[in-house]
């Protein structure tokens, strides 16, 4: 394998220095590391960072390839500066069984522009009645390790209960859903001011944290860890907080889309603009940024979800929710969290690579940049600005709420085991 | 005539909102309206502005009542009509609401009027390019329902100041209180905004249950009591409810509902005697109404079927911009009001 130096890098925002990749690994961290016969790039002071960490994507394949495959599903990711994505469950058919997740597990290693950590599901189909075959899909080639019915929310008390339980043999963790499913029927967007006045069925803030506050008491009162999905109200975060303080073992995620965007945006129509959970009021938004700047949100998750472009180029009730969000993730984090000040790099890189990492027990990814450690990198220009433009996604599908909009910062160069799989800003 | 203010999102040149309405705006309307009203009192009901213009009743969901008023409005203009409903045709096989839009555009469709299950539909339609035409909306799922607004609003004036003396003028400081199922009502959102704008008080009357989150920005008042606000009422605005609510557990029964919140003799007695009763249709006798009130002389209900015509008469006139000449003196009061 070769030999590539990067020089001149702010290592987690920190001072210039230089890091030696060799093969697979990193090989030295400091500073006048002499070049010898490795390729040079030079860093010119941008940000390098720990490849990121997904631990909520949605590759849709099997099933939906007209929107996302694994393999433009982890271009995209390579682009957005990740190293590793956990695949969710709900693809067609759904990955509740050891052969789905080795499938997608393997398509993810033929891809080679990121690791694929397949999630399985709870329940049989997403059906939230019979458990899935956990123990099995953790054995199987892909070692699951995390559970979730994401896209739909295990409301049942005692079936949650139980695969909280069940995962501990594995120490794996359930990831949870929170939607409440009949306070939420026929939701549209976040209930509240605009919604009463567009007339669009609300999704209320409750049917969240009423399945928040449910889980952690169930994950206390069994021992278990629980990890919340896109959480995206303040009155969650203060659930979270409260159970944190109690010392329970709960994590938490917020996606980049519930740091900047407000339910003002859905008087436009524009399905774009449609996603579960829904985008909250300029509160909430507040309430989750200040969150993940103190630890009580733990980390980053992009909640990418694909879809075709006729299912948004309709009216907002006939519309999918879900927005991509691999390839802008990092620039939203930045403007929301760095620029901000609520956030240093080494913040960053704690919430989107070594939290997600740890908290999916993902093996060879969320780990410091130091001799001997996997050479899972990305290098960030965080000067850049530039507006986003869909017809330039690696991914499929163009589903994003950015389009137009300038956000700052841009990854220049991934690296997955020592390869670049980014190369300026390109796909390698 | 259409001009944005406030805070939404606005959509000129289409009728989306009776948040869109500006005051003079929706005076205008009401004044050609009036206009309108009174070509109907002629033995022949026909004005030639819109020969040549095609307008499409574009219906998604059945309403025979909505359409056939769009129908006799735009064939008193001249203009020629079609009639593409939903139900039997490619839409129900599947086709998305582009793709129809699509096929009216290539029709060469000069208006398009808009009756959809779906909030915001007519807003995506006028505003998603695919076609365009003007949007008329004629009632999207739970949103808005801005004729039915205007023909409610001119049938108050008429009412409650003159079909003579109300012209040029507005609601200003009249007492409205609508009672109903706010919370799934298109015609109370348009109300309340146009109402608003015409300078009338509004106050809601329901149970809690259908009263939606978020109500309290609203520029009127709510109560639970309709015993308090009958009163007080220059004109009580009953709403349709739906038997189906109370399977929703929106209130026990239909007998409590129209114990606590239906319009009867004794009830319509405590209004102001020159207080009216209206009632956009269809409505459940029995249940928000009864018989006797629904039949009394203060209920304006079939006089709204009548005026909502001479309203959507001029609302496609103005869209539409028909010829200056053949309504001089409403063109002449448009010029004043520059």
């Amino acid at each position: 394998m070769s030999k590539i130096l990067i020089r001149g890098a702010k290592v987690l925002g920190g001072e210039p220095g230089d890091v030696l990749i060799d093969g697979e690994t990193v090989a030295e961290v400091g500073t006048g590391i002499e070049a010898g016969d490795a390729t040079v790039i030079e860093a010119g002071g941008q940000i390098l960072l720990p490849g990121l960490v997904d631990l909520h994507t949605h590759l849709r394949e099997p099933g939906r390839e007209d929107s996302e495959t694994v393999l433009t599903g982890t271009r995209a990711a390579a682009v957005g500066g990740f190293t590793a994505v956990h695949a969710m469950a709900n693809t067609f058919p759904v990955a509740d069984t050891a052969g789905v997740v080795e499938q997608v597990w393997r398509l993810g290693r033929e891809s080679g522009y990121c690791d694929v950590q397949p999630v399985g599901a709870v329940t049989v189909g997403l059906e939230g009645k019979q458990l899935a075959e956990l123990g099995a899909m953790h054995d199987s080639a892909a070692g699951v390790k995390v559970f979730s019915d994401d896209g739909k929310c295990v409301d049942d008390a005692v079936i949650m209960r139980r695969a909280l339980e069940y995962v501990k043999a594995f120490d794996g963790v359930v990831a949870q859903h929170a939607q409440e499913p009949r306070l939420t029927e026929g939701a549209q967007m976040n209930e509240g001011v605009v919604s009463a006045e567009l007339g669009l069925g609300g999704w209320p803030a409750v049917a969240e944290e009423s399945v928040i506050a449910r889980d952690v008491l169930l994950a206390a009162h069994v021992g278990s860890r629980v990890h919340i999905c896109h959480l995206s109200t303040a009155g969650s975060v203060e659930i979270v907080r409260w159970a944190k303080s109690k010392g329970w073992n709960v994590t938490a995620e917020v996606t980049p889309h519930h740091l900047l965007l407000t339910d003002e945006l859905v008087r436009t129509y524009n399905p774009v603009y449609k996603v579960n959970p829904p985008l909250r009021t300029e509160a909430d938004v507040m309430a989750l940024r200040e969150a993940l700047a103190d630890g009580t949100i733990d980390c980053v998750a992009t909640d990418h979800a694909p879809h075709p472009h006729e299912d948004k180029d309709c009216e907002w009730a006939a519309a999918a929710m879900g927005m991509v969000g691999l390839e802008t993730a990092l620039s939203v984090v930045q403007q929301t969290m760095v620029d901000t000040g609520l956030l240093d790099w080494a913040g960053v890189a704690d919430r989107m690579s070594f939290r997600p990492a740890a908290i999916g027990r993902l093996e060879g990814h969320g780990r410091p940049v130091s001799a001997g450690e996997p050479a899972n990198l990305t290098l960030v220009d965080p000067a850049y600005r530039g507006a986003v433009d869909p017809a330039g996604f690696a991914s499929r599908s163009r589903n994003t709420p950015y389009e137009g909009r300038e956000l700052p910062g841009r990854v220049t160069h991934t690296f997955l085991r020592g390869r670049a799989t980014v190369v300026d800003g390109k796909l390698a | 005539m259409l001009r944005p203010h406030g805070d939404t999102p606005r959509t000129p040149r289409h009728l989306i909102s009776a948040a869109d309405l500006t005051r003079d705006d929706a005076v205008l309307i009401l004044d050609t309206a009036e206009e309108m009203a009174r070509v109907a009192d002629r033995p022949i009901k026909k004005l030639p502005t819109l020969r040549g213009r095609t307008v499409v009743n574009l219906f998604f969901e059945d309403s025979t009542r909505t359409r056939i008023s769009f129908e006799a409005a735009a064939k008193r203009l001249s203009a020629d009509v079609i009639n593409f409903s939903a139900k039997g045709s490619s839409v129900s096989k599947g086709e998305s609401l582009k793709d129809t839009a699509l096929t009216l555009e290539a029709m060469g469709a000069d208006a398009v009027v808009i009756r959809h299950g779906a909030s915001g539909a007519p807003y995506r339609l006028a505003t998603s390019g695919w076609i365009d035409s003007a949007v008329v909306n004629a009632g999207d799922g739970t949103h808005e329902h801005p004729t039915q607004a205007l023909l409610d609003a001119f049938t108050m004036r008429r009412r409650l100041v003159g079909p003579d003396a109300g012209l040029g003028r507005d609601l200003e400081g009249r007492r409205i209180t609508i009672v109903g199922d706010i919370l799934h009502s298109r015609v109370a959102r348009s109300n309340v905004h146009l109402l608003h704008t015409l300078g009338a008080h509004v106050t809601l009357v329901a149970p809690p249950t259908l009263v939606p989150v978020g109500v309290e920005q609203w520029p009127c008042d709510v109560s639970y009591r309709l015993d308090d606000v009958l009163p007080k009422s220059d004109a009580v605005m009953m709403l349709r409810v739906q038997r189906e609510r109370m399977n929703a557990a929106y209130f026990p029964t239909e007998r409590e509902y129209s114990r606590r919140y239906g319009l009867d003799g004794e009830r319509m007695a405590r209004m102001p005697e020159h207080a009216i009763v209206m009632h956009p249709g269809p409505m459940v006798r029995g249940m928000e109404i009864t018989a006797e009130v629904a039949d009394s002389d203060r209920c304006t209900a079939v006089e709204q079927v009548a005026n909502g015509v001479s309203t959507r008469m001029a609302v496609l006139y103005l869209l539409l911009g028909g010829s200056e000449t053949a309504l001089p003196s409403a063109a002449a009061r448009t010029e004043e009001n520059k």
